[in-house]
Formats: C-alpha cells, sequence, structure tokens
C-alpha cells in the first residue's frame, strides 16, 4: 500500500500531528502556565512562581478535595465491578445464540444517548418528592431527597461508567479458550473451581484496562458530583471548572489540573507495572 | 453450569432494571403533564409541543448533530489513513504510536479542555465552531485509528500484494481491495467518534464560542438553574433515534440477530 517510507509517514501524519497539536502541546502549555503569576495574556505582567502549588501543598482544603476525587473514583470503580463482572460473566458464559447478541447491545444502547441525559434522569428519580420517594410513600416510609448525598453522585457515575466495565471484561471472558472449560469438566471440577482456578485468573487483564477505563475518568468527574452531590460533590474537578469558569484563576487551575495529571499518570504506571510482574511470573 | 442458570438470570434482570429505570421514568414524564417530574401519569403532549418552541434547546440539539457528523467524518478519515500506515512497520514503532493514543484516550477530559482553551486563549485564538470541532476531533482520533488498525492488521496482505503486482495504482488498491474489506471497523469507528461528539459536554462546555451550545451544555445549565421538562420530551427522541441508529449499524457489524 505504501510503496515509500515517506508516503508511509505521510499517512501517520494528520492524526498524530493533530494529536500532539492538541493534546500533547497544551498539555505541556498548561504545564509552563501553573508555574507562573498570572496568565501572559492578563494585565499584570506575569513572574515564575511556586506559589500555585505551594497552595496545593498547603491548604488542606485542596487536599481535602483530592482524597474526595479519589474516594469517588474508588467506590465508582467498586461499584462498576460489582455490578459489571458477573453482567459480563452471565453474557458471555450463560446466555447463548442471538439472546446474547440482543442484550448485549441493551447493554450498549444507552451509551450512545448524551450522559447529561441520564443524569437529568437520576435528579428527576432522586430529588425531593421523586419517583423513588413516592414510591416509597406507598409503603407509609416518608424520606427527604436522595439527591444532594454521596451515594447519588456513586450511583449516577456507576450508570454512567458501567458499559467500559462490561465490554472489557466480556471480551475478556469471551477470548479464554473453550478447551479449558471443557477439560476442567471432563475431569470433575465444580463450576466454581473452574471459575476460582480458570475463569476469574485468565479474566484479569479486561478487569485491569476495566479498571483503568473507570477509575480514571472518575477522577476528573465534575458533572455528576455537581449535579448529583450538591454541595456534597466538591472535588478536584468541581474547583477546577470554578476556576477556570467562574474566578479565571488559570494559573492555580493549569496547576491543580496537573497536580491531577500527575495523580492519575502515577496510578497509570503503578497498573502497568503490576501488569508486568504478573505476566511474568505466569 | 446449570443450578447457575436461575441466580444468572435474575442478575441480569436486576442490572438491566438499573441500567433503564432511570430512562424509562425520564420517558414517562416526558408524556406526562407533571411540571415537576412526579407521578400521578396523566398522558399529555405538552411537554412536545412546548419542545417545539424552545428555540435554545433545538438548536443545541441540531448544534450537536452538526459537530458529531462534521468532527466524526474527519477523525475517521485521518484515523483510517493512519490505521493503513500501522502494517509492514517495526513492531517497536507501532508498539510507541499505539502508546501515543493512550493519554488522550485516559487523561480526564477536563485537563484536556482546560489545556486546550489555554493554549487557544495564548495564541489569541476566538472560541469558534472551529476550536470546539478541533478538540472533538482530538478526543475521536485515538479510537478510530485503534478499532480500523485492529481489523486491518488481521487481514492478509495477500489481496493488495496481488493487486499491486497487477499494476493496480494505491488509490485503486484502497478504494477496490482494502476498503471492501475493512469496511466493518470503518463504520464502527464512525460511529464511536458520532457517540463520543454527540455526548461529550466537557470539552464543549469550555471550548463553545459565548451564545453557542450543543443538547449536553443546554441540559447542564437547565439542572443547574431548574426544570425544563421539554428536556425529557428531547431525550426521548434521542434516545429512539440512537436505537434506530445503533440497530441496523449492529446487524451490519455482523452480530447475529
Amino acid at each position: 500500500m505504501f510503496t515509500t517510507p515517506l508516503r508511509r509517514w505521510l499517512a501517520f501524519a494528520p492524526a498524530y500531528m493533530w494529536l500532539i497539536l492538541f493534546a500533547f502541546v497544551p498539555l505541556v502549555i498548561m504545564l509552563g502556565f501553573s508555574f507562573l503569576s498570572d496568565v501572559p495574556f492578563g494585565r499584570r505582567e506575569p513572574y515564575l512562581t511556586f506559589d500555585n502549588y505551594a497552595s496545593f501543598f498547603e491548604r488542606a482544603l485542596y487536599q481535602r478535595l483530592l482524597g474526595n476525587s479519589l474516594g469517588i473514583a474508588a467506590w465508582t470503580t467498586i461499584g462498576c465491578l460489582i455490578i459489571g463482572y458477573p453482567l459480563a460473566l452471565v453474557l458471555a458464559r450463560v446466555i447463548k445464540g442471538r439472546w446474547q447478541a440482543a442484550l448485549f447491545l441493551l447493554m450498549i444502547v444507552p451509551f450512545w444517548s448524551s450522559s447529561l441525559i441520564r443524569i437529568y434522569a437520576w435528579v428527576s428519580v432522586l430529588q425531593r418528592g421523586g419517583v423513588i420517594a413516592q414510591a416509597l410513600g406507598l409503603f407509609g416510609i416518608e424520606i427527604e431527597s436522595l439527591l444532594y448525598t454521596y451515594s447519588s453522585i456513586i450511583v449516577g457515575l456507576v450508570h454512567a461508567f458501567l458499559p467500559y466495565m462490561v465490554l472489557t471484561v466480556y471480551v475478556a471472558i469471551d477470548r479464554i479458550d473453550r478447551a479449558y472449560f471443557e477439560a476442567a469438566a471432563s475431569l470433575g471440577a465444580h463450576p466454581w473451581r473452574t471459575f476460582v482456578k480458570i475463569l476469574f485468573p485468565l479474566s484479569l487483564p479486561g478487569v485491569l484496562s476495566g479498571i483503568i477505563l473507570v477509575f480514571i475518568p472518575a477522577v476528573g468527574a465534575f458533572v455528576e458530583p455537581r449535579l448529583l452531590g450538591g454541595p456534597q460533590g466538591q472535588t478536584l474537578g468541581t474547583v477546577i471548572e470554578d476556576l477556570f469558569v467562574e474566578s479565571f484563576n488559570w494559573t492555580l487551575g493549569a496547576a491543580l489540573s496537573f497536580v491531577m495529571l500527575v495523580v492519575v499518570l502515577l496510578l497509570l504506571v503503578g497498573v502497568v507495572i503490576l501488569t508486568r510482574l504478573r505476566s511474568r511470573q505466569t | 453450569m446449570k443450578s447457575l442458570k436461575i441466580p444468572a438470570y435474575v442478575f441480569l434482570a436486576l442490572a438491566l432494571f438499573f441500567i433503564y429505570a432511570p430512562i424509562a421514568v425520564m420517558m414517562l414524564m416526558g408524556f406526562n403533564q407533571s411540571r415537576i417530574n412526579q407521578f400521578p401519569f396523566e398522558f399529555d403532549l405538552v411537554w412536545f409541543e412546548a419542545l417545539l418552541h424552545n428555540e435554545r434547546l433545538l438548536q443545541g440539539t441540531g448544534n450537536s448533530l452538526l459537530i458529531a457528523a462534521t468532527s466524526s467524518v474527519i477523525a475517521t478519515a485521518v484515523g483510517t489513513l493512519a490505521a493503513l500506515a500501522m502494517r509492514g512497520i517495526r513492531r517497536r514503532t507501532r508498539a510507541f504510536l499505539n502508546l501515543l493514543l493512550i493519554p488522550p484516550i485516559t487523561i480526564p477530559w477536563l485537563i484536556l479542555a482546560v489545556a486546550l482553551l489555554l493554549m487557544f486563549f495564548w495564541l489569541r485564538v476566538d472560541r469558534s465552531l472551529l476550536t470546539l470541532m478541533l478538540g472533538h476531533v482530538t478526543l475521536q482520533i485515538p479510537y478510530t485509528v485503534l478499532i480500523v488498525s485492529t481489523q486491518y492488521v488481521t487481514i492478509s496482505s495477500n489481496y493488495e500484494d496481488a493487486a499491486a503486482s497487477l499494476g493496480a495504482s494505491p488509490f485503486r488498491i484502497f478504494g477496490w481491495v482494502i476498503l471492501p474489506l475493512i469496511i466493518p471497523s470503518v463504520v464502527a469507528a464512525f460511529a464511536f467518534s458520532f457517540a463520543i461528539s454527540f455526548d461529550n459536554f466537557v470539552v464543549s462546555y469550555f471550548l463553545a464560542p459565548s451564545g453557542f451550545s450543543t443538547l449536553p451544555v443546554e441540559i447542564y445549565t437547565a439542572i443547574r438553574t431548574g426544570f425544563t421538562p421539554e428536556i425529557n420530551a428531547v431525550s426521548t427522541i434521542v434516545f429512539f433515534a440512537s436505537i434506530l441508529l445503533v440497530l441496523p449499524a449492529a446487524r451490519y457489524l455482523r452480530f447475529n440477530f
């Protein structure tokens, strides 16, 4: 297809130049801005400073917000695993034939509609006097609003990220050679033993990529915490949004974004090293 | 595994309930007269009527569709081109090129969006439809490259070699030999890009010019300022439209059903 190396590189160029110009370069520029006192296009003359990072390390508020973001992301990931893993397992190993394809589509169709639409749906389900409160009221149980709680944030995020977990785990389970299960069954292994000894360990790569695809974006989530969490939903993400949209302290916003990025990358590298170690063992 | 069938079905039903219950409620509320999304249910089409007069919401939906369509075409074309070049290069180079695709996928979109905002401000580029589109395509490219190259590398190179040895030009080889073989992944890449863009809130929120908004941005402002039941109506339409689009695509991509 590509007869000369030059032609091949020309084919790569549009996609990779695009990513470099509009993903990697902006990140580098943002890193630079995070060491400035003011943005270079403002009224005041900027100078080099570590103040933005200092205020992260000095103010307990920001550290608490980072902790909050990580906590929300962790609970979201756990929620997605608890619902998503068995779901992927059932889809891959119990359901057969045309039902498998149909149910698989049912899982991913909501993903094709807007996530903001789904958040709006949760608001009207959880609100004071909302559908759940009304339903419980029929049984004589009176509750206040379920909205603006920690759990409402998690529920919204799990709902948003569940398809990623189901997809990656499903693919991993589906890839396992059927011969293993037949061998285990013919040797008289209990299904539970087959699961513990064969299926689960072989599905771990899918679980890991699912965790990455859920946890990392969830650390940066600010829409669900803001709309479903109300005052409870202060995260590093919502503060970064405020700094850029409302208080226009962009250099501090850049620094906080970078703290988040570094934390996320460290976690990512940790996971990669972990998988390397595992694959070396086996 | 027979003994496990019943718990498996029960779990499946519960999970589907979790996924679809809020969406079902939203649809019901679209047809319900209640102003604050409450039961009792009284069938009414007021919100669909109101939607017809809600210029902002209609405009936002139109903008979302326009941006999703345009950016997906660009990302699919650019991504397919790069995917085609993935064959016949050294393993290490390919691993490196694949690695470059990971950060834009995994880094929280919030960070990418504010970084782009800073860059455009610094370069004194006004926020416009163009900057918005640039942002959306950046999010889509990694997926289109990955989706198309995954299928392309599994196809034997014999076909294109044969065509080349018979004197076909690269364009002819692409149009007559490669494209028919990889078209399922190209369609999948387009569908996926469309979903990413149509769903995207963060990048549109930070990069849209003032006075211009997309459906997700409109919903965000609406939730923050109070209830707009027309959202239920427009969401119902969007949901059914996406099912109508996904089903034929899935059929085409050989999900057998």
